[in-house]
């Protein structure tokens, strides 16, 4: 693999005296697709927003391009925008569909940006609805439309945080062949969160396994699904419970 | 008396000005304030907003008692003798005391109406590359229907409210004589036409403007 783009030593997070993540070690190589797995309340999304530099580490360092993020620090700006993420929840904005996929580009002083938005909505095969409100999709156009938000962007990372939870199968393909694509053609390193084991086996390079806000293990996805290092590990792929 | 034509002009117009300065500028400081406090978490946050709820409740008339008490000649204000510092019984004492009135309500409605976007909107738009003021800009406009409601409801607290008006600008005909203030004057006079033809001007003011405002908000559904 390439360069890295991240790296994680010692980050902890804690809310309110609760530890909810704890990361010793955790590298991110540029033009991957990492997917972090574990069952809900894993501290997956947490670690995601720190990735995002949302909110600073409590303790430890997230050196990002040999910039260093931790508690206290504030990330450059255009670091910053090198990163954007899609969230579980498309979370678009009360504007049209065009609108939300320009905003992005407009916050940073974009101007001209129709060509730009138009081919990122036929990305997503949504060109036609361009001038509709946001508010009149469904639920598969309306995350289609927060991921054309986000690759309009052309981010160099970019973070999906379950971002097919709650889609039919038709429109998981949809985003699973864009993201794909996405990272054939740009290059572009994704870390995608999921509770789905399936979902990470057909996308992911690596894999990251998180239980208790803790990594159990990392490995490569072909190690990690046909000979994972750990038994919990082994345990969550063969879709045990393991509490 | 009121019965020439040009001086129930004069009163129109005044009460549209003290009420729209007095609403301009509550607006310019309400709106921020309201946005800080629906974003924000500190210490003695929600003390402030005890503080700004009884503020929305506060009668006018004890805001009139405060602002007269403040600019009086013996008063803390009024004693510094400044030019920027309008003296009692004039129409920049009663927008002082209109927009006291004002900014609670337009600060509380504003701040409700930013509480009720989603939390994780914000997260997305700086997830994004927003700046935190350009979050705030986003979350702002999001509200916006909430937003023009506070503004709505302040210009109804300060056009419809005549004990503060009164209390410091001592209803003076022809500089000071506002609508509210001249309905109260001709009822006691007995000139109930009057009054009632006063109060249907208010009523239309207030009418109209409050149609701008929806139209405002309506746009605002439909861009």
């Amino acid at each position: 693999m390439s360069s890295l783009i991240y790296f994680l030593k010692e980050v902890a997070k804690t809310y309110y005296s609760r530890k909810v993540l704890e990361v010793h070690n955790l590298d991110i190589h540029s033009g991957e697709i990492l997917a972090i797995v574990g069952p809900s309340g894993a501290g997956k999304s947490t670690l995601l927003r720190m990735l995002n530099f949302l909110e600073p580490p409590t303790q430890g360092t997230i050196t990002f391009h040999n910039h260093t993020f931790s508690a206290g620090v504030e990330m450059p700006q255009d670091l910053r925008r090198q990163v954007t993420m899609v969230f579980q929840r498309p979370m678009l904005l009360n504007r049209s569909i065009q609108a939300n996929v320009s905003f992005g580009l407009e916050i940073r002083g974009i101007r001209g940006t129709a060509e730009r938005v138009q081919a990122a909505l036929e990305e997503v095969g949504l060109a036609h609805l361009a001038h509709q409100k946001a508010r009149t999709l469904s639920g598969g156009e309306a995350q289609r439309v927060a991921l054309a938000r986000a690759i309009v962007l052309k981010p160099e990372v970019l973070l999906l945080d379950e971002p097919t939870a709650n889609l039919d199968p038709y429109n998981v393909g949809m985003i699973e062949k864009i993201v794909l694509h996405l990272n054939q053609t740009h290059h572009t390193t994704l870390v995608l969160v999921t509770h789905n084991v399936f979902q990470a086996k057909r996308l992911a390079h690596r894999v990251a396994f998180l239980l208790d806000g803790k990594v159990i293990e990392v490995s490569s996805a072909d190690v990690f699904f046909n000979q994972p290092q750990d038994p919990r590990t082994a345990a969550f792929v063969r879709g045990d419970m393991i509490y | 008396m009121i019965s020439v034509p040009t001086e129930l002009i004069d009163i129109i117009l005044l009460s549209m000005q003290v009420s729209g300065v007095a609403l301009l500028i509550s607006t310019l400081i309400g709106v921020p304030v309201g946005v800080f406090l629906g974003l924000n978490r500190f210490v003695g946050h929600r003390f402030t907003i005890a503080l700004l709820y009884t503020g929305m409740g506060f009668p006018p008339v004890v805001i009139g008692l405060f602002v007269y008490l403040l600019l009086s000649r013996s008063g803390l204000l009024g004693s510094l003798h400044l030019t920027l510092i309008p003296a009692l019984f004039t129409p920049g004492a009663m927008v002082v005391a209109q927009t006291i009135i004002a900014f609670p309500l337009i600060a509380g409605f504003t701040m409700a109406a930013v509480m009720g976007v989603d939390p994780n909107l914000r997260q997305q738009v700086m997830a994004l590359g927003a700046t935190k003021q350009q979050a705030a800009l986003v979350v702002l406009t999001e509200a916006r229907v909430g937003v023009i409601v506070a503004i709505i409801a302040g210009f109804g607290g300060i056009i419809s409210e005549v004990g503060a008006v009164m209390m410091v600008g001592g209803n003076i005909e022809g500089r000071t004589r506002v609508l509210t203030t001249a309905i109260v004057l001709s009822t006691r006079q007995g000139e109930f036409s009057l009054a009632l033809a006063l109060g249907l001007v208010l009523l239309s003011i207030t009418f109209l403007v409050n149609v701008a405002m929806l139209r405002l908000q309506g746009k605002s559904f439909d861009e």
